[in-house]
């Protein structure tokens, strides 16, 4: 066998060693000195901000909402925000950290409310006092995780997902069946659950002498339970437990051969998880004062996926965020006219973020405004029924000017059906077209989204909000794959 | 010299196919070890087995005299065994250092708990863990330092992936490292990079190496022993020159008649 093959040039002066010679790296330093200026020096600012302060910023903001209302109403969805990113925060670690596609999370925060319900209600007579009943509840929860966790030694992905999804379907049933339970023990049946009817008559927490009773004090309380999850997370986030979890969601084998019990490791995260879960719901219970069958059912456990999808799986301030702002839109979307402010800024968002430059952008919203005006003008005149009826919520600006410019027929219904379809018929024709003709396509397709919303979708708000909610979903996954926050990820192996 | 890494008889079989039959292979405190072989002789089967990823039919597999069969993957890598894989298996989505970091929890002991609450033990456990990240990450040079810790593994160039896969088996603290085709895909520069860089385990890290490699002047540049498997038997054992001439492995890699016209 002959020398290796190398150019002389290749190797050191005097044949020395190359070994990890560099000057990519070398020179980093100088390039980093080329962001400079204005951006340049804010950008450094930023990087250099300690991360607590965000936090910090964000949780004073919080603490003063429940003095900027009245309404009991509104404290109470901040406070269902606030339980939902918790829950949220737990299926994090779960889905963003390991990588266990866990379907059966939900059945974690309904196990938690009912044993919480359990412990401290009329029940069964039992009145535990609240950090007693709340340390119970997490063990519990977390034993539970363990034992629902066992499945994902032998099964992976799509498969644990089956598995899992089977045990909250599984926990739904029980819990609407087990009133009348014969345990072998006994003859008469045992009421456990209370049935379709749930527990009612749950204590309220009492911290330190002080039993919760508004709905501000639930608020605060979920105030403190997040941030305290948000910094433990954090911290666990860079710790060796977490970089374990990672490194098993990368590559299994791989974590292994590094030493890592890929199946404790795995197991850790369900209990995690299931504990963050039982802990909300034993707030969650205590603030409805009452567990039900029906509040743990699969919807929910769709929208906090959805919280942690857009707000980028494995971001702790993303998924708080995401779990934030959903929770928010689907409140906004029960009443017409904050329903409409939504639509419209939804899809006036959507348009300028997505057509470039900004000549297209003008040119395609004059389109759409001159289109609509010749529109409504051109129907007014051969078709009068066509533009006769008054807006939903017509009073104020934007009433005023939904009727000079949308169509709006007398008995709307089959009509509108039929645009519905037509719209979504349009949609998916658009994903087709050039980028040409797609722009041109998209000013009467506008249109019709405003026409369809007026006429069919803005009757029924409670209904069609998960449905505006999927579509804002889809064109965001679209844009931005990794959620809000989220790093980009590769999936190379 | 003491026997480090020792198989007694090992075979293995999937189905009908026998990957392995009937091999004696061992490895001395502080030696270098190369296995070379034709596609399919069984190689990466015998770093799969030495690591728990397969199980043996029969046989026997020492590590300083304890055998170590039927143990889970991640136990004998804290007895010691680490390593790379054919095709490069980092954990992509961390950065550099996170990669090396991870590989240090079979030697660390604090729990999510403590790491919860900071207490000063997790706090002087995560210092000494990020030093010894940095340290093993020194070992190649200015390769892997400075800005590119906090990058993400998947920013990296595939010889820079190679390197952080040595680096992060390095950090596992193995008494044996087993290489699996360290040179391969990489430039003839890169290629002496790694011979040195191997020699240089030995000698600074003191580590014992049992290595794949296909490049035969990275075999002759670090080799103690060279061991060639064909169809799972060892065919030659020796030094270089030795099994590099041998009849039987030139058949191997060139076949009977060129052998004979030879």
């Amino acid at each position: 066998m002959s020398e290796p093959q190398i150019p002389r040039d290749e190797q050191g002066p005097d044949g020395q060693s190359r070994i990890g010679k560099d000057e990519w790296v070398a020179t980093h330093g100088e390039r980093r000195e080329a962001r400079s200026g204005v951006a340049g020096a804010l950008l450094d600012r930023w990087e250099r901000l300690p991360v607590w302060l965000p936090l910090l910023v964000a949780v004073s903001f919080a603490a003063v909402f429940p003095f900027l209302t009245d309404s009991d109403y509104v404290v109470r969805v901040g406070f269902n925000a606030l339980v939902f990113a918790l829950l949220a925060l737990g299926l994090n670690i779960v889905v963003g950290w390991a990588g266990l596609l866990d379907l059966g999370y939900i059945a974690f925060f309904g196990f938690g409310a009912y044993a919480y319900a359990m412990l401290a209600s009329n029940k069964f007579d039992v009145h535990l006092p609240t950090p007693a009943a709340l340390v119970i509840v997490i063990a519990a929860s977390a034993l539970l995780g363990l034992l629902l966790g066992l499945p994902s030694r032998r099964v992976s992905g799509d498969y644990l997902a089956i598995v899992t999804l089977f045990f909250a379907q599984i926990f739904v049933t029980f819990t609407t069946n087990a009133n009348r339970i014969t345990p072998p023990w006994r003859d008469e049946t045992v009421d456990l659950t209370g049935g379709p009817n749930g527990i009612s008559g749950v204590d309220a927490f009492s911290l330190f002498g002080v039993d919760a009773i508004q709905v501000s004090s639930y608020f605060y309380i979920a105030l403190v339970l997040l941030t305290l999850g948000m910094v433990a997370l954090h911290l666990l986030s860079g710790s060796r437990t977490g970089r374990a979890w990672k490194a098993v969601r990368e590559d299994p084998l791989a974590a292994a051969a590094m030493t890592i019990p890929v199946n404790r490791v795995k197991l850790l995260a369900f209990a995690f998880g299931a504990a963050t879960a039982g802990l909300a719901g034993s707030v969650f219970a205590a603030q409805q004062i009452g567990v039900f069958p029906q509040n743990f059912e699969l919807p929910l456990l769709i929208t906090i996926y959805a919280m942690v999808i857009l707000g980028g799986a494995g971001s702790i301030p993303g998924v708080v965020i995401g779990a934030l702002a959903i929770t928010i839109a689907l409140e906004v979307l029960r009443g017409p006219a904050d329903a409409r402010l939504l639509f419209y800024g939804a899809i006036f968002a959507g348009v300028v973020l997505a057509i470039r430059p900004w000549q297209r952008l003008a040119a395609l919203v004059a389109g759409t405004v001159v289109l609509g005006f010749a529109v409504h003008l051109v129907v007014g005149a051969v078709w009068p029924r066509g533009t006769e009826r008054i807006a939903v919520e017509g009073d104020g600006l934007m009433g005023t000017l939904v009727e000079a410019w949308v169509l709006l027929p007398t008995a709307p219904g089959t009509i509108g059906n039929v645009a519905f379809v037509l719209l979504v018929a349009s949609v998916l024709g658009l994903t087709l077209l050039g980028e040409r003709w797609r722009l041109v396509a998209l000013a009467p397709t506008l249109y019709l989204a405003a026409f369809v919303w007026e006429n069919r979708l803005i009757f029924q708000p409670s209904v069609t909000r998960l449905l505006i909610l999927g579509a804002l979903l889809v064109v965001l996954m679209n844009a931005r794959p990794q959620g809000l926050l989220g790093t980009t990820r590769v999936e190379i192996t | 010299m003491a026997r480090l890494l020792e198989l007694k008889g090992v075979s293995l079989s999937f189905g009908g196919l026998r990957v392995l039959s009937d091999l004696d292979l061992h490895v001395d405190e502080g030696e270098i070890v190369s296995v070379i072989g034709p596609n399919g002789a069984g190689k990466t089967t015998l770093f799969n087995i030495v690591t728990g990823i397969y199980e043996p039919d029969s046989g026997e597999i020492l590590l300083d005299g304890e055998s170590i069969v039927g143990l889970e993957p991640h136990t004998i890598a804290v007895r010691g065994v680490a390593r790379t894989f054919q095709t490069i298996r980092l954990f992509l989505n961390m950065t550099v250092k996170e990669n090396v970091m991870a590989a240090t929890y079979g030697r660390t002991r604090t729990g999510p708990l403590r790491s919860m609450l900071r207490t000063p033990g997790a706090r002087r456990e995560e210092r000494e863990v990020a030093a010894l990240a940095e340290e093993k990450l020194s070992f190649f040079g200015e390769r892997l330092m400075g800005y590119r810790w906090e990058q993400p593994a998947y920013s990296l160039s595939y010889a820079n992936r190679r390197r952080l896969e040595i680096a992060r088996a390095t950090a596992a603290s193995p008494r044996v490292l087993l290489l699996d085709e360290p040179a391969a895909g990489m430039n003839p520069k890169e290629t002496q990079e790694i011979t040195e860089l191997i020699a240089k385990l030995r000698s600074e890290g003191g580590y014992t190496i049992l290595v794949i490699e296909h490049d035969m002047h990275v075999v002759e540049g670090i080799s103690d022993r060279v061991v060639a498997l064909d169809h799972g038997e060892k065919i030659a054992e020796g030094s270089f020159e030795a099994v590099a001439t041998d009849p039987r492995v030139v058949e191997a890699y060139l076949g009977t008649k060129a052998a004979a016209t030879k």
